[in-house]
């Protein structure tokens, strides 16, 4: 159904309900690449016009991807639950932002009343202070060791990568990463070759590790999930699934990956019951523009088949889910500015959609991006209420060859705006005698007796 | 008494143990970082300079070269349009022939490297191509890999071998990549192709296995008359990592 609307004497139209949502995207060039950005800014506040005019209900009625073409769609329309959405069901896109943004409004109610495309369509209207205001009061709290999300916290995942998977280097960064107080939310490696062998191995020496200092937090090799699934099958210490996923059935085509594939790893991975304090053993990666760079994005814009990932995630209810904001490169995300918008916009419709939606604050080298743009992209985080980031040593990851965070980013996000770790990992680090009463973690004299505990494990 | 963290230093090239001012990083590893994104930076943005290339190839190895460039009109675009990368410029001039192979090299995210390997590189590649009707070497700007592909179309010829800057990391600035790819043409896909990286000698690969190496994919693809994931003539060589489209 075409739409239009007279702006300044000029008449804009738009085909459909994708071109309309396209054209109201915040410019990033990954739209532009695809050929559906705005052609004008312009354009770009037409389309919000029109966006802020229409019924939420319509994105019910209609739907970006084909319904029959695509398993997302189907998972989509299939498990919208129409009592949540009641409340909010005679509003317009305009009218929602409003009301996510009144203090007496519980944004945690709605979520499985919205569709994907409703929180994208309300995030392009928004402002960098609405993503940051509504998302931080949208707690979304998972737990299985530890318990990520609480108001209050913020929890990291500590990334201990090495180019070659050398257990002495994995070993090192990850006791880098547990003297500076990260590792609550998961110590997960990126295998360098994903085998079952490796991530066998891996997993064995992440849990020993985890055992041996009795750490309350989990384990991942972010192996396949077909490697995974194998590994399991032969009895191995698998405390999450991992797995990236995308907006479209093609996409996740593109990663091996259908939903029942899904199914059964989560069934697998539940199965084992190694959670103390939760039972949620997921994890996801997602990121603006992986439908794009799988040839798979049906006209989309990236953000919005961003969100429709979120619906795949929350149908295995994640202990973490993640975006890569920084990490897909300049013809997504071109610059700061570009990535630090798409971060809160993924963390804000992740939050909606009722996700523990963390984000990997980074860029790559042919970004133009630099560590005063994570330092604020980390900063807005934080006062969103973001459950967990990621950090790897010096912010420099000598695998993946891209900036992360560092340790030392998670120590000042905590300490400036008042976060803790992870309840249960804060109580150890607190029988481990690393962090103050007041929350501060500890710079370790050479003799401290955690200091020579947790150096003595890497040899 | 020995410092316990050092023994976290020797296990790992990661920038562990780091120290703290504060909760930051001491001032020392805050410029090293800096310094290190700054050396990749330059690394993508300096440009090559096609025409001294040209006549530095053609004086030490004395064969014929091409300049080109691609769609990209500057570096910008090039970073945004990985597909204006991926194809000529309007009106690019190359001479067509019958041949079974050009070698192309090309800037693609690493000038630098260009600079620093493209010449040793193509002294020893060229030295191992006996039987092989080679067209004159294409030196592109903006180039993406696939630019190779009408390249060969446009010189007439059945193969294309791209060396190529590959992405700079914090500590490696001059990475060179080696692409093959059989009966080259426009829309060949990247699992079509097979790739050595990683060519930065006295830190990576040196130039001599390399060419060793690519000789031999090359040869054994001729035989078959197929590149990419069907082709595995040594554990060395993988297929490409599909780019980006």
């Amino acid at each position: 159904m075409t739409r239009r609307t007279t702006l300044s004497g000029h008449t804009y139209e738009f085909a459909d309900l994708k071109a309309l949502l396209a054209a109201a995207t915040p410019e990033r060039s990954g739209d532009a690449l695809a050929g559906v950005a705005a052609a004008s800014e312009q354009e770009r506040v037409a389309a919000q016009w029109l966006l802020a005019d229409l019924p939420l209900a319509t994105f019910l009625e209609e739907q970006v991807v084909p319904y029959e073409d695509d398993e997302v769609t189907r998972l989509i329309v299939d498990t919208h639950d129409a009592a949540a959405f009641a409340p909010v069901a005679g509003m317009t896109v305009g009218e929602f932002r409003e009301h996510l943004l009144r203090p007496e409004t519980d944004t945690t109610a709605l979520r499985d009343g919205l569709t994907p495309e409703m929180a994208a369509a309300t995030s392009k209207l928004m402002r960098v202070q609405d993503l940051v205001s509504v998302a931080r009061r949208t707690p979304v709290v998972t737990a299985f060791r530890s318990t990520i999300g609480r108001p209050g916290t913020l929890a990291t995942r500590l990334q201990p990568n090495d180019p070659t998977d050398d257990p002495l280097g994995v070993s090192a960064a990850i006791v880098d990463g547990l003297l500076h107080g990260c590792g609550d939310a998961v110590i997960g490696i990126n295998p360098a070759t994903d085998s079952p062998q490796r991530t066998i191995d891996l997993l064995g020496l992440i849990d020993d590790v985890r055992q041996r200092y009795e750490i309350p937090t989990q384990s991942c090799v972010l192996a396949h999930v077909t490697t995974t699934l194998q590994i399991l099958e032969r009895g191995a210490p698998v405390d999450l699934v991992f797995q990236s996923i995308a907006g479209t059935e093609a996409a996740n085509d593109g990663f091996g990956v259908t939903l029942d594939l899904l199914r059964e790893a989560h069934e697998g991975a539940l199965a084992l019951g190694r959670g103390t304090v939760g039972t949620q053993c997921m994890y996801f990666e997602t990121g603006q523009g992986s439908a794009l760079s799988a040839n798979a994005h049906h006209g989309v814009d990236q953000q919005t088949l961003e969100a429709r990932a979120y619906a795949v995630a929350r149908a295995f209810d994640p202990l973490l889910v993640n975006t890569v904001v920084g990490f897909i490169g300049p013809e997504y995300l071109f610059d700061g500015k570009q990535i630090i918008r798409a971060g809160l916009e993924d963390h804000f419709c992740g939050k909606l959609l009722g996700l523990p939606m963390g984000v990997d604050v980074c860029y790559t080298n042919h970004a133009e991006a630099d560590a005063d743009d994570t330092d604020v992209l980390l900063t807005l985080l934080g006062a969103a209420g973001c459950p967990f980031v990621i950090c790897v040593p010096g912010g420099d990851d000598v695998m993946l060859h891209y900036q992360s965070l560092s340790f030392h980013d998670a120590l000042y996000a905590r300490q400036t705006l008042g976060l803790r770790p992870a309840p249960e990992f804060a109580d150890w680090l607190a029988r481990m005698d690393m962090i103050t009463d007041d929350g501060r973690v500890r710079d370790l004299p050479a003799d401290a007796s955690s200091l020579r505990a947790l150096t003595a494990g890497v040899r | 008494m020995s410092d316990p963290l050092d023994a976290l230093r020797h296990a790992t090239r990661a920038r562990v143990a780091l120290g703290r001012a504060g909760d930051a990083m001491p001032t020392g590893h805050l410029l090293t970082l800096r310094q290190a994104h700054a050396a990749a930076r330059d690394a993508v943005h300096d440009p090559l300079d096609a025409p001294a290339l040209a006549q530095e190839i053609e004086g030490a190895l004395g064969v014929e070269v091409r300049c080109v460039q691609s769609a990209a009109p500057d570096r910008s675009r090039y970073l945004q349009r990985p597909d204006q990368g991926r194809r000529l410029a309007e009106g690019s001039d190359l001479p067509h022939g019958e041949h079974d192979l050009v070698v192309v090299v090309g800037d693609g995210l690493s000038p630098l490297a260009i600079h620093r390997h493209a010449v040793p590189m193509l002294r020893e590649m060229l030295a191992r191509l006996e039987g092989w009707r080679v067209a004159p070497v294409v030196v592109a700007t903006q180039a993406r890999v696939a630019l190779g592909d009408e390249i060969a179309t446009a010189v007439g010829a059945r193969s294309v071998l791209v060396l190529i800057g590959e992405r700079p990391g914090m500590s490696s600035t001059d990475s060179l990549g080696a692409y093959f790819t059989y009966d080259a043409r426009r829309g060949r896909r990247d699992s079509e192709r097979n790739c050595l990286s990683n060519i930065r000698p006295p830190y990576g690969v040196d130039y001599a296995p390399a060419a060793d190496t690519l000789a031999m994919l090359m040869a054994e693809a001729r035989r078959l008359k197929l590149s990419g994931t069907a082709l595995k003539a040594d554990p060395a060589l993988v297929a490409a990592p599909e780019e980006p489209s």
